[in-house]
């Protein structure tokens, strides 16, 4: 097999290295250069400048509503996504199969959609809106909307990174819990949540990131008032839109800094599955053998 | 009666696991279910375990002790259960798994944490594995996992011990020696076992009693002994061990297959099977009178604790003889030999009943 087989290890050194320098002036000049230069523009006009634009009421206010509709959308997905990844995992029940392609939905359906379903819906023109009026709810370019567009758009994450983990894991450990006299907090807080730890956290962190950089669907829902309804990347359009560059640089930059820690995050999880053994790789050989 | 089941039927969608399914096991038995894979035996425990619920039928029920368990939880049945794959709890250590059935009762009921570490200490003496108490599962052989998975399910006193192919997932050298040592255990402890396998060497060799399941259906209940030489149907002679199998039909109160024509009661023209275990024939030089049949030696494999001869006999089928070895010296047989084979216990089945 020696000789039929071709190692990439064994390609000559020019073709490593051509191709090395490649990936990495593609990675400089289309994320590395980009990122840079968020912090370089938002330093533009010195560090007073910045701390200004950040500390600015406008700005406040829309990272307290980014705040807001982030932590309302992941603590009712993180518990919308385990519940959905135990049933899928753990039941055989009829629609099962529809429920894991509708997952998936809001990584299909363009964010602007997504906005305007719920314009649709709720707004003064919508299914619901006549109603809604009469009671004086405001849904849409109100809070409540942001938050609901903000819950669709990022209600994947927890579930997808859930289902593969238990599906690989089984259901093995759950029944022997049971069969020894466990009940169902019992079961979950002892067997199930210390057995999916990491990918939940990670689920999580990755929905966290998703739901403070949204864009689209809140900007059909939000009707960009100032400093009422802008979130923090609506914010950074407004100034952007405004010629004030600093500025929305500045708080682009806090954006930045999320993606960055994300990314962090992300390689410290993965390190600890395969410390732990509760990956889906680890899983399977941990059934194999 | 330590484990009664009644009338307990299971489908799932189209498939039938179980029809009909009646079992006894008596306090302190150690019983073995056996059949192919598919056969339904892994879903009768789990139903006895209640991991399984049995199709809706007013009949149907689960009795441990004579008490009616069938409509509770799995959670209060208080069962042993040895999963085929350990199912030991990743995230902690041997001694952690083994406490955790004392640990998760209610608290009015639970033990001392002084208590709870006596017993796990004595269990894990009991499968010789005190210096790996604060191992994870990870770090155990297949073998001592197993061991772990016993002591887990020995540990809340369990009422009944279930174990589904326990010894499956390892190799045949450790499988040996883990049901002996299971045998061994059973004896100490005494607790009422189910055991589920598709070996029948494990079967005969661990249980008092032998369940033999096909096709959703109990085939035949006995002891080793009563399964193994009186086999009830076609499929336990066939399924226990290696079979020699003739076809041919009843003709004038005889079973005739080919040359032979033995006594048996039957229809005329009424097919018929007959079976022989290879060590339940003998290879002659010449006829002696007895039934016989001519065959011509086509292999000999002498290397095992006994020799297998294999011969194509003069109808055409093929035969497999075994014999021991200081035996087989005496008959001096050789390949492309032509001999007679004679035929010692056989069972006859024609369409439904056997003799």
């Amino acid at each position: 097999m020696r000789a039929g087989r071709h190692s990439t290890e064994h390609d000559p050194a020019p073709v490593r290295w051509g191709l090395t320098l490649a990936a990495l002036s593609f990675l400089a000049l289309f994320v590395v250069l980009p990122l840079v230069t968020i912090f370089v523009q938002a330093l533009a006009e010195g560090w007073s400048a910045y701390w200004t634009a950040i500390r600015e009421p406008d700005a406040l206010a829309a990272i307290r509503l980014t705040l807001l509709a982030a932590g309302i959308a992941v603590v009712l997905n993180t518990v919308f996504g385990l519940a959905a990844a135990w049933a899928v995992t753990r039941f055989q029940f009829p629609g099962k199969n529809v429920l894991v392609t509708l997952i998936d939905l809001p990584f299909a359906v363009s964010p602007v959609i997504a906005g305007l379903i719920y314009v649709l819906l709720f707004g003064a023109q919508g299914w619901l809106g006549p109603w809604l009026g009469q009671h004086d709810i405001r849904i849409v370019f109100a809070v409540p909307g942001i938050v609901l567009a903000t819950i669709f758009v990022t209600f994947p994450f927890v579930a997808r990174e859930l289902i593969p983990l238990m599906q690989a894991q089984g259901k093995e450990e759950e029944e022997a819990a049971l069969v020894l006299g466990a009940g169902g907090w019992q079961l979950f807080f002892r067997i199930t949540l210390p057995n999916i730890k990491w990918s939940l956290l990670y689920g999580v962190i990755l929905c966290t990131a998703r739901a403070m950089g949204e864009f689209g669907a809140v900007s059909v829902v939000s009707g960009h008032i100032r400093g009422e309804t802008n979130t923090v990347p609506l914010h950074v359009e407004t100034l952007y839109n405004e010629y004030n560059f600093a500025a929305a640089f500045a708080v682009a930059s806090l954006l930045a800094v999320v993606a960055l820690v994300t990314l962090a995050a992300k390689r410290l999880l993965e390190w600890k599955v395969r410390q732990d053994g509760t990956g889906v790789a680890a899983a399977g050989e941990a059934r194999e053998a | 009666m330590a484990i009664e089941a009644r009338h307990i039927d299971k489908t799932f969608g189209s498939f039938t696991a179980l029809r009909d399914v009646n079992l006894e096991v008596n306090d302190g038995e150690l019983v073995a279910l056996l059949g192919p894979s598919g056969s339904g035996k892994t879903t009768l425990l789990r139903i006895l375990a209640g991991l399984e619920h049995p199709d809706p039928n007013p009949a149907s029920a689960v009795l441990f002790e004579g008490q009616d368990v069938t409509r509770q939880d799995a959670s209060d049945r208080r069962v042993g259960f040895v999963f085929q794959h350990y199912a030991l709890f990743r995230n902690m250590t041997v001694f952690e798994n083994i406490a955790f059935g004392l640990r998760v009762r209610p608290r009015k009921v639970r033990s001392s944490k002084n208590e709870i570490r006596d017993r796990v200490t004595q269990l894990l003496q009991l499968i010789h594995l005190e210096s790996q108490a604060d191992r994870y599962p990870s770090q155990l052989s297949g073998g001592q996992r197993q061991r772990v998975a016993l002591a887990r399910a020995l540990a809340i006193e369990p009422k009944v011990l279930l174990l589904d192919e326990p010894f499956g997932a390892l190799d045949a050298k450790v499988r040996q020696g883990l049901r002996r040592w299971l045998r061994r255990l059973h004896d100490e402890v005494h607790v009422t076992s189910l055991l589920v396998t598709h070996d029948q060497d494990e079967a005969l060799e661990v249980a008092d009693r032998v369940v033999v399941m096909n096709q959703a259906r109990i085939e035949q209940v006995g002891t080793p002994e009563q399964v193994f030489h009186h086999p009830a149907s076609e499929f336990v002679m066939d399924f226990l061990g290696n079979v020699n199998l003739f076809h041919g039909r009843i003709e004038a109160g005889k079973a005739v297959f080919g040359p032979l024509a033995l006594d048996h009661a039957g229809a005329e023209g009424q097919s018929a099977r007959l079976f022989v275990r290879p060590h339940e024939l003998d290879i002659h030089r010449h006829r002696n009178g007895k039934p016989s049949l001519r065959a011509r030696v086509l292999k000999v494999q002498s290397a095992g604790s006994q020799v297998r001869v294999e011969l194509e006999a003069e109808t055409g089928d093929a035969l497999t003889v075994e014999m021991a070895h200081a035996q087989f010296r005496e008959s001096g047989v050789n390949p492309d030999d032509w001999v007679f084979v004679g035929l010692r216990d056989v069972r006859i089945f024609t369409e439904d009943y056997s003799i």
